[in-house]
Formats: structure tokens, C-alpha cells, sequence
């Protein structure tokens, strides 16, 4: 039938499933939008909520976007394995040869890059409405990006631990808040010490530390879970 | 040793043993309460500055340390029972959590029942206290993810990777709000200085904290054996145990 | 074919047990698979055919009692077909292959010629029906170079065209070293090759 071929190394492996992955998420462009126009109403809210005074938006501004992204982030997370572990890609990718780490790795990576890469990149527009001083936009551009991975890595374990259920939207945040608040510390942390004047750089140092514990570890908890799931 | 382990696999001798520790854990479990109680709340000084209203702290601070410690004792069972595939280490751990959730519980509540007349407020968002409330997130967490699998061994490992998760994090979680604490506090609140504590009001509080231990061991002593025979609900070892309930009945 | 020699074990299974529900479906299941073996799981519904073969797999790693050797690559086809709907057959194929090993798009398409699918290559799949996603699936065995092929229900929504050169894929595999495990509720033509594992005895025949 055919002959015996290697398989291929394990980086061109993952090249090809974040490809997929992107592949997948532009042919729905309405996956990427919704959760882009998900934090664009609910910065739309708060005004409504806390009144319009621009001096008081602005100082609730750096807790006000870093809570709408970890939210956006939340609902996004429940989607990453769904629908391949509805159809049996998962099975598959898990019976590859590659190793798991990795090829997980590239899933997380692929949904960081269209949620939250693309958020950070359109935050400034969203910060300008609620007034954060602009002296704070680069640090909420590069605290988002940082902590935003952070949260795509730890809600990918919420998301491999209950993929299997029939409804876990509403457990996988449950599961996973608690998880998220150190993000939210110190992201909130950066953009207010950048819009006092203060330099950000220590607090997003702390978020790159973060990044990299998740990096190295989120990882494995979520291959784990993809096994336990694939297995109820 | 192999031997021993062995039997930590077999469910009828697990819930044997654990029936014949319960038999002298349990009346030295309810003695060291109602002394610990007596003493603590009858019999040491008012505290010159917090008057009567300190005493809570033999409630509230077992309670804490215990629910802290509990929280390692499920992930250590989650994994065992993840690298040796142990099904008891998983019942173990089931029977951790809602245990674990009462007891942060109780310390939630005396902590702001205390804070009250202390500090003029029930509730305040220091470092500690917002800890707590996350501990209690996350066993609630393991319960709603055990709760959520229809099958039960998938249940156990999947809330042993969570836990485990937790492990890794509460340390991270902990250190991140109490700096987040420090800078923020409100200057009007300062409860840690003067840790000081007399010796009188010492003992009763180390008795108090043995006395929970043991109670949490009793609780989960009893909670895996009540597992125990819910798993294991059609095996010939448990109708026997039913029978001969039923004759004794 | 890349294959063992003749004889050369491709999966050991070493007294397989497995309970569901406090119901014990098989126990001490031991069997050895060789080259040039077709096996077909047997049983009732609910006997616990799919468990097995996800256990030989290594999908199902917890609440079964035994072992698995696996001595061979091993290709797994389960119940989904794991077509992506937004992805065209041509991408579909590409991907599942791309653990394997590096195909050429010459190869996927010649695949895909082979079970039918000449000419839809690059529609989306969503047009597509079950059974044309099923074919999709089941290209991968042409493209395959793994001896040992696990496949449960592999005839599901398949015509009856297809199905006899499916079998006529399976038994030029077997010829040619290869050795498979199946279920499917469909007596095969090829009768004189098949063995049975039957589960509701709990012994190979």
C-alpha cells in the first residue's frame, strides 16, 4: 500500500494544527467577532452602571477591562476541544505520535492567537471609551497579551477537564475563576501603576513569570484531562 | 509492604479497618471537643482588649488550619490515585472535599461573627480572609466537577488533576492577594500585631486544633466508607454487610 | 507495508477485564494478534465491543482490569468520523494524515479517488453526506503504513459498493502482513479469513 514513511517531526506536527486551527476560526469569522463585540457591550455597560463621569471611569477603568477580558476569556475557553471532541479529532490527536505537551501547546496557542492577542490588540479602542489615560495603553496592550495567554492556558484546563460533560459552561467557570485571580491582580496592577505614571514593567514581569509556570505546566494538566475525558 | 498495599486496594478490608479506628477514634474525638469547648470557653481569662468575644477563635482557628490541611490531603490522595491508580485514594478524595467545604465554611463564618464586634464590620477583603473564600471556591469546584461525571472512576481522576491544579496555586494565589492586600490596606484595621498569645489561652486552642484533626479523620473515615458501599453496592461483600445489618435490625 | 515477520506478536492482551455499572462484561480476555489475522469483536449490544477496542487502543486507560501490549503502530477508526464540517476533504484527509508521516497532495488525492470521493476533494464538507464523511475516514487506510488497524463499525452508512471493496482493502491487508480488529454488526463476505472474539462467552473461538 504505501511505504513505510516516518513521522513527521513534532514541530511541523503542531505548525500544521495551529494552521488548522486558524484555518478553522476564519472559515467562522463569527467565532472570532463574537467574543471582540462580547467586550465591547459590556465596557458599554459600565458607564451605564457606575454613571458617566469621566474622571470616575477612568479610575475604575484598568479593573473594568481586565474584568470583561477575563470574561470574554471565560466564554471562549469552553470551546477549545468541543467540537473536536464531538466529532473524534480529539481520539485521533491523542493516538498520534506526537507528544501530547505539544501538541496541546499549539491548540492553547492557536485560541490565544485569535481571542486573546486579538483583544490586546484592539483594547486601546475600548480604553479610550472608558477613559483610561493613554499614558497606560501600552501596558494594557502588553499586560493583556501576557495575561490573556495565562488565562487561555488555565482555561484550557477547565475546558480538557469537562469537555466531556453535557453542559459545562456554566462548571468550567466555576472550576476555573479561582485560577484566574492572580491574573487579575497583577494585570489591573500594571495599567494602574501606568496610568499614575509609575512604571508597569515589575507587574508585567510578574505576568511573564506566570506565563512561563503556565507554559510549563498547564500543559500537562490539560493533556491529562483530555485523556480522562476521552475515556468517561 | 507490597502486602500492605495490597489491602489498601481491597474494599472490604478498608472499610473493615476504617469501621475498628472509628471504634476508638470517635469517643476521643467527642472527649477532647468537650473538653477543649469547657476549657476554652469556661475557664480561661477574657482577653483585656477583645473581652468575651475572642473566644471564637476555638471554633474559628481549627477550623481553618484544618480546612487548609484538608485541601492536601485531597490532592495527595488525587495523586496517588493518578500515578498508582489506587481506587481507594480516589474514594479518599472524594470524601475530602465536601468536608473540607464545611470546615472552610465554619471558619468563614466565625471569621466575620468574630469580626464584627472586633473590627465593626463583618466582612473585610484582607488577604487572608479573601484566601479562605477561594478555598472554598475551589472544593466547592471539585464537588461540582465530581457531581458533574456520570462516571464515577473518570470523576475521581478528573478531580485529581483539579486539585492538583489547586495545589500549584494556592501558594500563587495566596501570595498574589496578600500583596495585593498590603497594597491596598486601609490603615484603620490592624489586626496581626500583638500575636502574642498567653499560655492559658494556648492550650486550650492546641487542644482545640488536635481535636479537629481527629474529628476530620472521623468524618472521612465514615464519608469513605459510606462511598465504599455505594460503589461497591453489588458485590457479594456488601449484601453480606446489608444482611447482616438486617439481622442485627 | 511496514509489518512484523510472520509470527512476530502485533498486540498482546493479557487478561482483560472490564466492569460497567457493577456489571462485569468480560473477564481474563487473553488473545494474541499476529499478521495476517482478521479479527471481528462479537457480541450483543451493550457487550462491550467499542470498550474493547478503545482499550486496545490505549484511549481507555482507567476502570479496566488487565494489560495491553502494543507492539506495532496501530491505526484507530472509531465511531466519529472526525470530518471537520468547515474543512474541505482534501484538508480533512491532510490533517489525519499528518501525524503519520509527510504525504504528498498527489497521494491524498489518489486516496481520495479510491473510496469515491473523485471530484469533491475541495467542496466543504458540510455539503457532504454521512457516508461521503465516513469515506473520508476511511481513506486513511489507504494512506496508512501502520500494520494493525482497530476499526469499530467501519460499514456504518456505507453502500454496498463500498462495502465490498472495503473488504477487498482489509483482505489485501491481512495478505500483505497486516493484521485487523473490527466490530461491526455485518457478517462479512470474506468469511473463511475471519476469527471471532466472542465477548458475550468471554473466549476467543
Amino acid at each position: 500500500m504505501s511505504p513505510a514513511s516516518r513521522p513527521p517531526a513534532t514541530s511541523a506536527f503542531c505548525l500544521t494544527l495551529v494552521r488548522r486551527q486558524l484555518t478553522l476560526a476564519v472559515r467562522r469569522p463569527v467565532d472570532i467577532g463574537n467574543p471582540l463585540l462580547f467586550f465591547a457591550m459590556v465596557v458599554a455597560l459600565f458607564p451605564l452602571g457606575l454613571g458617566p463621569a469621566p474622571d470616575k471611569l477612568a479610575d475604575f477603568a484598568p479593573g473594568i477591562l481586565w474584568i470583561i477580558a477575563l470574561l470574554s476569556s471565560l466564554l471562549s475557553s469552553d470551546t477549545v476541544f468541543r467540537s473536536d471532541f464531538e466529532d473524534g479529532s480529539l481520539e485521533q490527536l491523542l493516538l498520534a505520535p506526537q507528544p501530547l505537551y505539544l501538541s496541546v501547546l499549539a491548540y492553547i496557542l492557536a485560541h490565544w492567537l485569535i481571542t486573546g492577542a486579538l483583544l490586546a490588540l484592539v483594547s486601546p479602542l475600548f480604553a479610550v471609551m472608558i477613559n483610561l489615560p493613554s499614558a497606560a495603553i501600552p501596558a494594557l496592550v502588553c499586560a493583556l497579551a501576557l495575561g490573556t495567554a495565562v488565562l487561555s492556558l488555565v482555561g484550557g484546563i477547565g475546558a480538557a477537564l469537562t469537555v466531556g460533560l453535557k453542559r459545562g459552561g456554566m462548571l468550567i467557570s466555576l472550576l476555573i475563576l479561582p485560577f484566574y485571580m492572580p491574573v487579575l491582580i497583577f494585570g489591573s496592577a500594571a495599567v494602574r501603576q501606568a496610568a499614575l505614571g509609575a512604571p508597569a514593567a515589575p507587574y508585567l514581569a510578574i505576568l511573564g513569570a506566570m506565563l512561563c509556570l503556565a507554559i510549563a505546566l498547564a500543559p500537562l494538566a490539560i493533556a491529562a484531562g483530555l485523556r480522562i475525558s476521552v475515556d468517561a | 509492604m507490597w502486602s500492605f498495599f495490597h489491602k489498601l486496594g481491597s474494599p472490604p478490608w478498608l472499610f473493615g479497618i476504617a469501621g475498628s479506628i472509628l471504634r476508638w477514634l470517635l469517643p476521643i474525638t467527642l472527649v477532647a471537643l468537650a473538653v477543649g469547648l469547657v476549657w476554652g470557653l469556661l475557664f480561661t481569662h477574657p482577653d483585656f482588649r477583645q473581652g468575651n468575644s475572642y473566644r471564637i477563635i476555638y471554633i474559628h482557628v481549627p477550623a481553618a488550619v484544618v480546612a487548609l490541611a484538608g485541601y492536601y490531603v485531597m490532592a495527595i490522595a488525587g495523586a496517588v490515585s493518578l500515578v498508582w491508580k489506587m481506587k481507594m485514594a480516589d474514594v479518599a478524595m472524594r470524601a475530602c472535599a465536601p468536608i473540607g467545604a464545611a470546615l472552610t465554611f465554619i471558619a468563614l463564618v466565625t471569621g466575620s461573627i468574630w469580626g464584627k464586634p472586633t473590627w465593626g464590620t463583618w466582612w473585610v477583603w484582607d488577604a487572608r480572609i479573601t484566601s479562605m473564600l477561594i478555598l472554598l471556591f475551589l472544593y466547592l469546584g471539585v464537588v461540582a466537577l465530581y457531581e458533574a461525571y456520570d462516571n464515577k472512576e473518570a470523576a475521581g481522576k478528573a478531580c485529581a488533576v483539579l486539585s492538583l491544579v489547586g495545589t500549584v496555586n494556592i501558594p500563587i494565589i495566596y501570595k498574589s492577594v496578600d500583596w495585593w492586600y498590603s497594597l491596598h490596606q486601609p490603615a484603620s484595621i490592624r489586626f496581626t500585631g500583638g500575636s502574642t498569645i498567653d499560655a492559658s489561652m494556648l492550650y486550650p486552642l492546641l487542644l482545640m486544633i488536635v481535636a479537629f484533626y481527629c474529628l476530620f479523620t472521623c468524618c472521612l473515615l465514615m464519608n469513605m466508607r459510606a462511598e465504599l458501599v455505594e460503589r461497591e453496592a453489588r458485590t457479594n461483600w456488601v449484601r453480606k454487610l446489608a444482611r447482616a445489618g438486617e439481622a442485627r435490625a | 507495508m511496514a509489518q512484523g515477520q510472520d509470527g512476530a506478536a502485533l498486540l498482546r492482551a493479557d487478561a482483560l477485564s472490564l466492569e460497567r455499572g457493577g456489571r462485569e462484561l468480560f473477564c481474563g480476555l487473553s488473545f494474541t494478534v499476529r499478521p495476517g489475522q482478521l479479527l471481528q469483536i462479537e457480541g450483543p449490544n451493550g457487550a462491550g465491543k467499542t470498550s474493547l477496542l478503545r482499550i486496545l487502543a490505549g484511549l481507555s486507560r482507567y476502570g479496566f482490569g488487565g494489560r495491553v501490549h502494543r507492539q506495532a503502530p496501530q491505526l484507530y477508526l472509531g465511531h466519529h468520523p472526525a470530518v471537520k464540517a468547515l474543512l474541505t476533504p482534501r484538508e480533512n484527509l491532510a490533517w489525519h494524515v499528518a501525524g503519520e508521516g509527510g504525504h504528498s497532495d498527489a497521494r491524498i488525492e489518489a486516496a481520495l479517488e479510491q473510496v469515491g470521493l473523485y471530484g469533491y476533494e475541495d467542496v466543504p464538507s458540510m455539503t457532504l453526506s454521512a457516508g461521503q464523511h465516513r469515506r473520508v475516514n476511511l481513506a486513511r487506510l489507504y494512506l496508512s503504513s501502520a500494520p494493525l488497524w482497530l476499526l469499530d463499525e467501519p460499514f456504518t452508512a456505507i453502500d454496498k459498493a463500498g462495502v465490498a471493496q472495503l473488504e477487498q482493502l482489509l483482505e489485501n491487508h491481512v495478505q500483505g502482513g497486516g493484521a485487523v480488529i473490527l466490530t461491526s454488526h455485518q457478517a462479512l463476505q470474506l468469511t473463511r479469513l475471519v476469527e471471532f472474539i466472542h465477548l458475550d462467552a468471554g473466549l476467543v473461538a
